[in-house]
């Protein structure tokens, strides 16, 4: 039981940087390109996939040892569908214009790898509470990544950051960062920001 | 108990639970979601058409108009219908507001596009143009629709059936002029023989 004695602060702080979901893992990238054209996007986007990460993560560790090994798949689908269609209802109903700007990159949550994926290695294997931790650290280091993403191409993009203008007038918007290149040239930096910091920390 | 039998328990209850949390789920969220589409509806159509005291809703031939009206009076201010058609890359969809005799235009909307950001979104609001970020929508008010409403580009319209396209949007310019064009006929058609 070594994997036990990894501490809960390190099971959280290790979805924030370590293992991060996009930085690190390269999981979900579908939405993480797709609708991060703005800041507001990317913090929605990743709050709902957090809130459906974290309540299937709740239900399936509780369910781990009910659901038989053959049909987990099938099982852990239909609960992660029930929770991303709670949470696209309730985009529609309490934040219609948010919900209108994500489209159908809410209920294509369902398919987002890193839900299934932490599932699968994760919540399925170890307690409720240390699966919260760790769909908590997860879905948080999606959040940064997406509103870190969102932000640099909102602002290079449209001069603005949360709808609020941040660069004057005399900045031409570079068009490109909120088309879909924009999208996969910032990933990209940002990805070789993060290999180049960890090998810094190696070296040192 | 064997294992198939457990499989297919197991299973069961699941989605017989999730079937169960979305339907109250819906039922909680259903008159929320549809209190927005009215709401977004009634703004469109205020929108196009000029100050009304309350419209009414009439199904004429499968299409829907918005007839504004002003308390005391018979004669309406005038209708608006929703009009759909492919653009650059998708639908577009348009609430569009005609004078009651279907000579021009007082107003159009664009409710549903999924066109270049920055390009083709500018039918909806063009934020490049600080002192009228609405000016493509609005240039439509007042359009005469006969005999077609045209397109010019790069210069000011001479005429009253012409509207200016956007640059570097030209195709979805053209699309929305398209779109309305396409399906006034039927509309004035229909209206005028139900009424």
């Amino acid at each position: 039981m070594a994997k036990k004695s990894i501490s809960l602060s390190k099971e959280f702080l290790k979805g924030l940087w370590d293992d991060n979901p996009v930085l690190r893992m390269l999981l979900g990238l579908c939405p993480t390109l797709a609708v991060t054209n703005s800041a507001i996007n990317g913090l929605s986007m990743g709050l709902a996939t957090t809130f459906v990460l974290l309540s299937s993560s709740i239900i399936i560790s509780l369910l781990r040892k009910v659901i038989p090994h053959q049909v987990r798949i099938a099982g852990y689908i239909v609960i992660i569908a029930t929770f991303v269609t709670v949470a696209d209802k309730f985009l529609a109903a309490y934040l219609p214009e948010i919900s209108k700007a994500l489209g159908p990159y809410v209920p294509l949550i369902v398919v987002n790898c890193l839900i299934l994926g932490r599932q699968e290695a994760f919540s399925s294997k170890n307690g409720v509470g240390r699966s919260i931790i760790d769909a908590l650290g997860m879905g948080l280091g999606f959040v940064f990544v997406l509103v870190v993403l969102g932000s640099i191409r909102e602002i290079l993009g449209s001069a603005t950051l949360f709808n609020i203008q941040v660069l004057g007038d005399w900045f031409n918007p570079w068009m490109i960062m909120i088309l879909p290149p924009g999208a996969f040239l910032t990933l990209g930096l940002l990805i070789g920001l993060g290999n180049w910091l960890n090998e810094r920390k190696v070296k040192i | 108990m064997n294992k198939t039998a457990k499989m297919v328990i197991v299973l069961t209850v699941i989605t017989a639970l999730s079937g169960g949390i979305l339907a109250t789920w819906d039922g909680v969220t259903k008159p929320k979601i549809a209190y927005h589409q009215l709401q977004a509806l009634k703004a469109a159509i205020s929108d196009v058409l000029p100050s009304y005291d309350n419209y009414e809703e009439k199904d004429i031939n499968g299409n829907k108009v918005y007839i504004g009206k002003i308390d005391g009076s018979t004669q309406p201010v005038g209708i608006a219908f929703k009009v759909d058609g492919s653009g650059f890359q998708g639908n577009i969809s348009i609430m569009v507001g005609v004078d009651p005799s279907f000579t021009s235009i007082t107003g159009i909307k664009v409710l549903g596009q999924i066109e270049t950001p920055g390009l083709g979104t500018k039918i909806v609001e063009d934020p490049s143009n600080k002192a009228d970020p609405f000016w493509f929508p609005e240039q439509f008010g007042g359009v005469v629709l006969f005999p077609q409403i045209d397109v010019v580009k790069n210069s000011i319209p001479q005429n009253p059936n012409e509207v200016q396209a956007i640059s570097g949007a030209t195709i979805t310019s053209k699309a929305v002029v398209r779109i309305i064009n396409d399906n006034i006929q039927q509309i004035k058609d229909s209206y005028q023989s139900a009424n």
